[in-house]
């Protein structure tokens, strides 16, 4: 028993070591930027502390300085965070094991970065490897968000730049080798960047609406298209 | 002392009920096999957007070093399933070619 906690653990901790690394440079980006916006300490930290949502963190920023209201920033808070809900509901399935009370602990850190990674893991997912990924996520975004507000200026412009891609790096490295699985998975995704990209160019939806109707629309997509080759399979 | 208070707890609710609904009306239920199957694509959608739009959104000076690094971090863990190997290649081809540009 003491085994399976120990090994669920360790996992937890190989698993949240890309977002660790990832959330750092990109926390002190956010520290640094709360400062220079004229953001208070404890307001800061308080950002990365009850919001926990990089890029609706940076928004606001963006959004204080420009003067908008505290309503305005919200609204769009909630809509670019919307994204979630299709996140968490695709979680659902690999939380069969997990009971109820914890749950409402489970969503406070639900990031894109800790969704990745949990979804991409095989199986259903046990609490305590759950719970490991999302606080050590959570503690390198306070930490980092803390740093950066207090020494953000000592990393090189270059050097902040090319960390800030690790995130978006993880999650290449985390979807690529699932195209060696299933031709369908590359197919997928190559048919959602379409769909994206189309999406985004012709800015037909509002930013926040965007990435839900991409995620619903080629999922969707991919429910239909794939369904009629099982069809095709079993009639053969 | 905490001027943005009403802001930060307006911000971290609307952020928070989106993350908990779902996970409170859907675990542990039978679900249509289409439905979960919609479900199931979810995480290979959201990555391609992540991905797609991580570019898209990118600044100009950045764009080509973002794809560039990306397009490293895809080549190694097509071939090598490291996680943290890929995303530092990433990093490390982005900077050399921030410095050379």
């Amino acid at each position: 028993m003491e085994k399976q906690l120990n090994s669920n653990i360790k996992e937890g901790i190989l698993s949240a070591s890309p977002v660790v690394i990832g959330y750092l440079p990109v926390s002190i980006a956010f520290g640094l930027l709360a400062k220079n916006t004229g953001i208070s300490f404890v307001d800061t930290g308080l950002f990365s502390i009850i919001v926990f949502a990089g890029a609706s963190q940076f928004m606001a920023l963006d959004l204080i300085s420009a003067g908008v209201s505290a309503g305005s920033i919200i609204l769009s808070t909630f809509l670019l965070n919307l994204r979630h809900l299709m996140m968490t509901a695709s979680l659902s399935v690999k939380m069969d094991n997990i009971k109820k009370p914890y749950l409402p602990i489970i969503a406070y850190g639900i990031t894109d970065e800790t969704f990745s990674v949990l979804s991409f893991k095989e199986g259903q997912l046990s609490l305590l490897y759950i719970l490991t990924v999302n606080i050590l996520s959570n503690l390198s975004w306070v930490l980092g968000t803390i740093i950066g507000f207090l020494v953000g200026e000592i990393i090189p412009p270059a050097l902040q730049s090319s960390l800030s891609i690790g995130l978006y790096a993880m999650f290449v490295s985390l979807l690529f080798p699932n195209f060696k699985k299933e031709n369908k998975i590359l197919i997928l995704s190559i048919l959602t960047a379409i769909i994206y990209i189309l999406i985004f160019t012709t800015k037909i939806f509002t930013s926040g609406w965007d990435i839900v109707i991409g995620i619903i629309l080629s999922s969707a997509l991919g429910v239909c298209i794939f369904n009629k080759d099982k069809e095709v399979e079993e009639n053969e | 002392m905490s001027k943005f208070l009403p802001l930060i707890i307006g911000m971290g609710l609307v952020t928070y009920i989106p993350r908990l609904i779902p996970l409170i009306f859907l675990s542990k239920k039978e679900l249509n096999p289409k439905v979960k199957q919609f479900l199931e694509y979810i995480p290979y959608t959201s990555l391609s957007i992540l991905i797609v739009r991580g570019i898209l959104t990118s600044s100009q000076d950045m764009m080509l070093p973002t794809f560039i690094g990306l397009a490293a971090a895809g080549l190694i863990s097509y071939f090598k399933s490291n996680l943290v190997l890929s995303v530092l290649s990433a990093i490390l081809t982005s900077f050399l070619i921030i410095n050379i540009l």
